[in-house]
């Protein structure tokens, strides 16, 4: 027991007398969670548009002001030249340019009229392709208004939509569970691998090895003051998005503890076994960073798993974060409990386990 | 006669293709300081490594403290101490912190820590030190306090890995008198060196070339026996047709 | 006299003295860093497995959302919607459940939507085209806590359930630069940006911070080679490095994912070695501030990387940023360097389009250098 304890001792001695480490544990998490939730946004908004109006019709100013009043859609320019419009469009000022065709009021009430053309910088598809499509629906919605007939679009009235679980649609409070996750990867992940593999350079890992100190010991030692760092990034979490941000977890904060508590485990054996592996700061730096990059890809934390095509998903079933950001983002944002997440908690519980084991057992003593 | 505390049959390590320990074998006897020499790269510390139960021998059998280096490694670690070049302390830590950790890992108590701990820092002179940061001591107090830490826990036998690397040879006067003192304590020395006029101060010296032992034997035998003025002249004959080193 | 006759020949043995060294001091840095054959490889793959991701596995679309469907009474209208719905690729059909279990199933995440369809509703339907009010007819329950899907997976239901897509005959579109809609073509710039600072600016600064720590670059100051020669040396390898990426980065690019490359690759290959030399001076910049190599691989990750990924627009885009840092990723130079990639790469726009961008990076380049030397002469000091 002694040597594990003092072993534990010299661990927290090293962390806090350290010049950058503690400020890094402190400063990261909370910059993150300032900063970061206003930053991740994959939706489409503020979407660019230039209007060239060849029909100077009331219809066509309808047009036009519906797409001024639209909370998607900027307008940037009515303008009767399409050259300059263009031009906008190349230099990325402007997203998309709608041409109203000549006499297009005039051929609505008659005939079919020309088509009104839509051009979209798609070089970002996704703002290429929703933005088109929310300009199609407000100037479907504009003409609507603006004819006598039943259009299809009344009967949008029958239809009601209700907004479960974040009736506000607020971006931050869906982004934040995965900025957690992303903080304890980074936090819990990165930084035990550096701690061996410093000790490694250096050259006071020979001196243990020398020692009949166990092999057990000294792992856990390198893991326990990583567990308590990421519970402490946790809370600060957990309050900053409280406080600033107010989102409360819908469902029982124990569970978050758990998930967390699994989590951080097995982040910080998996660090620790690719520790063991490397010599050099520089090799277990660019290793990590690999690994690292794949899970925040790869684990539905900034883009949907469901968009993934079927070989990928099948690849995410082995990535430990991928369970943890279900759990946490279904706990905090709709209460699920944790009998309806059973297989994400035994998937988390085997990798902790498995890691764990492995941090311990591909450490080597004697080569 | 003595009692043999290591025991080397036909030690042997290969990396790949390449040999760095080529059928080694010798006895060191209790309280001998038993000098280890040879050039950079002659395999000395690869050998060393066997014997602290840090590296697989590929072939061959040894024994320190009566325990086989290829099964019984982590039995081996209980007995002995061991410094190496880079004096591995921690250097974020203070010396007082050094000794209690080291101590802690060799499962002495804290009232035998705290004892031993006080009777260190006297015989190093060391007392006002227990708080200073090891990273801010002179690299000579490094070399003695690792040297203290190493046989904290009354080893039979201390492995020193080139212990007087880039030391003033004042530093290196007193650390062998540290040495001696330890060896007259019964405590048996084996330290690797490639400072020839070192060789002079153990009772024993074997002189390792291209991962074999060329010579072994006290050092007045073997400036006898080749005829040298010097162990430096001993050496430098061995090594005239060697391959690997400096 | 005779001094100054062989001076000449004197300078031009010291020059080439000067360079042998310079030579032996890359070769010496290149043996190292290709010995090191993991880390290597590792800087081949990422870039290769970011493209592949990106391009193949990784999409913000909306796809596969699980529905499930209320309906007491299944009458005719009800099938038809219900199959238009499972038809559609966007959604995947769950089957019909009671009122009851609407809580747990969208709780649990097993549907993302549940329909709710009122009962009697083809009369109801009939009713509401005859032009007479009515109440509403069909409930959308949406899990709305996946902001992303919750928008377009409402606007595409409202869609197929009421079948106007017929108005988009009113329309013609076109997606310009990105006919076949790859959401590929937009990362790609981002991930050379990536690599680069990841190659000269992290891998660079541990590099010389660790031959400080380890005490040989003292050795190599007082040597008769200038300072800045030493530098150089440690460089020049991760430049070579920095070309071979780009020029797997470009191939792929072209051959796998067909990016169209219209502006002209020179126009490309010219801004992304500025970029990397820009890369290089910050690198050099931090190994001169740092002691260790954990400060340099912490400094030039957190400081230098977790700002680029978040502000530079290569995974986010700058235009929903709130206007503080949307003006604050001016600063970031990759911002620039990705812009002017995506113009030239994926719009194909000339190179001269991009004068402004490669005149902001050529800004930043001659500030980090300058900085690099003045906190040089500073420490020698």
């Amino acid at each position: 027991m002694r040597p594990f304890i003092v072993l534990l001792n010299k661990e927290f001695i090293k962390l806090r007398r350290d010049s950058f480490l503690p400020k890094l544990i402190v400063i990261l998490p909370i910059a993150l969670m300032l900063i970061a939730p206003l930053l991740v946004r994959m939706d489409v908004r503020n979407v660019n548009v230039a209007v060239v109006d060849l029909d100077h019709s009331t219809t066509s100013h309808r047009i036009v002001s519906h797409i001024k009043a639209s909370e998607y859609l900027s307008l940037v320019g009515a303008t009767a030249e399409f050259d300059l419009a263009m031009k906008g469009l190349e230099e990325g000022t402007i997203d998309i340019i709608v041409q109203i065709p000549d006499h297009f009021e005039r051929d609505m009430a008659v005939s079919t009229p020309e088509k009104i053309s839509i051009i979209a910088n798609a070089v970002n598809a996704v703002k290429g392709s929703m933005g088109t499509q929310y300009v199609v629906q407000t100037i479907a919605h504009a003409l609507v208004e603006f004819s006598n007939e039943k259009s299809p679009n009344q009967l949008s009235e029958v239809v009601t939509v209700q907004n479960r679980y974040n009736p506000t649609l607020n971006y931050p409070h869906y982004m934040i569970p995965a900025l957690m996750i992303i903080i304890f990867i980074l936090v819990c992940g990165f930084l035990p691998a550096l701690s061996i593999v410093e000790e490694k350079e250096v050259g006071t890992i020979e001196q243990i090895n020398v020692s009949p100190v166990n092999r057990f010991d000294f792992t856990l030692s390198k893991l326990i003051p990583y567990w308590v760092i990421g519970f402490f990034a946790l809370i600060v979490a957990m309050v900053i998005a409280h406080f600033v941000y107010g989102l409360i977890p819908t469902g029982s904060v124990w569970v978050i503890f758990l998930g967390t508590t699994l989590f951080i485990l097995t982040i910080s054996g998996f660090s620790l076994t690719m520790a063991n592996f490397s010599n050099t700061m520089q090799q277990i730096m660019f290793v990590m960073f690999f690994f690292i990059m794949i899970f925040i890809l790869m684990s539905g934390l900034l883009t949907p798993i469901d968009s993934m095509p079927d070989w990928a998903q099948t690849f995410t079933l082995l990535l430990p974060p991928r369970y943890f950001t279900d759990i946490l983002r279904s706990v905090y944002l709709r209460g699920t409990t944790i009998a309806e997440l059973w297989q994400e908690f035994v998937a988390l519980g085997s990798f902790a386990i498995i890691f764990n084991i492995l941090a311990a057992v591909t450490y080597k003593k004697q080569a | 006669m003595s009692e043999t505390v290591i025991s080397v049959r036909n030690l042997t390590k290969r990396f790949g293709n390449f040999t760095a320990v080529n059928n080694i074998s010798f006895d060191v006897y209790r309280g001998e300081i038993f000098g280890f020499l040879g050039a950079n790269g002659a395999g000395k510390t690869t050998a060393m490594r066997m014997l602290c139960g840090l590296s697989y021998p590929t072939s061959g059998s040894g024994t320190v403290a009566g325990f086989n280096v290829m099964r019984e490694g982590e039995m081996i670690k209980r007995h002995i101490g061991y410094m190496s070049q880079r004096f591995s302390l921690y250097n974020t830590l203070t010396v007082g912190e050094n000794i209690k950790l080291f101590a802690g890992i060799y499962g002495l108590s804290k009232q035998v820590t705290a004892k031993r701990s006080e009777e260190l820092l006297a015989r190093l002179k060391f007392s006002s030190e227990r708080d200073t940061l090891v990273k801010a001591l002179p690299l000579g107090w490094k070399q003695k306090l690792a040297f203290a830490i190493a046989g904290i826990h009354r080893p039979e036998i201390i492995f020193l890995d080139e212990p007087t690397g880039g030391v003033d040879p004042v530093t290196r006067r007193q650390f062998w008198e540290m040495i001696y003192e330890a060896a007259e304590g019964g405590t048996t020395i084996f330290v690797t060196t490639h400072y020839m006029d070192e060789a002079e101060y153990c009772s024993r010296v074997s002189i390792m070339v291209d991962g074999e032992v060329r010579a072994l034997d006290t050092p007045t035998r073997l400036k006898q026996q080749f005829n040298a003025g010097s162990m430096d002249e001993v050496f430098r004959m061995l090594a005239r047709d060697a391959q690997r080193g400096e | 006299m005779k001094f100054f006759v062989c001076w000449p020949a004197m300078r031009k043995e010291e020059n080439k003295v000067m360079r042998n060294n310079l030579f032996a001091l890359v070769k010496k840095e290149s043996l190292h860093i290709l010995r090191d054959k993991r880390t290597m490889l590792i800087v081949i793959l990422i870039p290769v497995v970011l493209i592949v991701l990106f391009g193949f596995a990784i999409s913000t679309e909306v796809n596969n959302v699980n529905v499930a469907v209320v309906a007491p009474d299944r009458t005719n209208g009800v099938n038809d919607a219900v199959n238009r719905i499972a038809h559609n690729d966007y959604f995947t059909f769950c089957g019909y459940i009671n009122q009851d279990e609407i809580d747990q199933q969208l709780r649990s995440g097993k549907v993302s939507a549940v329909i709710v369809f009122a009962p009697d509703f083809d009369r109801r339907m009939e009713q509401i085209y005859a032009g007479l009010p009515s109440t509403p007819i069909i409930q959308l329950i949406v899990d709305a806590s996946n902001v992303n899907s919750a928008g377009a997976a409402t606007a595409y239901m409202q869609e197929i359930l009421l079948g106007t897509e017929s108005q988009q005959a009113m329309f013609e579109t076109r997606m310009l630069f990105n006919p076949q809609m790859k959401s590929a073509y937009n990362f790609v710039p981002g991930i050379m940006g990536l690599i680069f600072i990841l190659v000269c600016a992290m891998m660079t600064s541990v590099s010389i911070v660790r031959e400080k720590e380890v005490g040989t670059m003292e050795v190599l100051l007082v040597s008769p080679m200038r300072p800045t020669k030493v530098f150089f040396a440690k460089m020049i390898p991760y430049f070579v490095i920095s070309c071979v990426v780009l020029i797997i980065i470009l191939l792929l690019s072209y051959y796998l994912l067909h990016v169209p490359m219209s502006g002209g690759v020179w126009g490309i290959f010219s801004m992304s070695l500025l970029y990397v030399l820009l890369s290089l001076s910050l690198g050099l910049l931090v190994s001169i501030v740092v002691k260790t190599q954990v400060a340099a691989l912490l400094l030039s990750g957190m400081v230098m990387m977790l700002p680029m990924l978040l502000l530079s627009g290569m995974l986010f885009p700058i235009e929903n940023f709130p206007k503080f840092f949307e003006v604050l990723s001016n600063v970031v130079p990759a911002r620039w360097y990705i812009e002017g990639i995506r113009k030239m790469m994926i719009q194909g726009s000339p190179f001269v389009a991009v004068w402004k961008e490669f005149t902001i990076l050529l800004g930043m380049t001659v500030l980090f250098f300058g900085m690099s030397l003045l906190k040089f002469n500073d420490k020698l000091e």
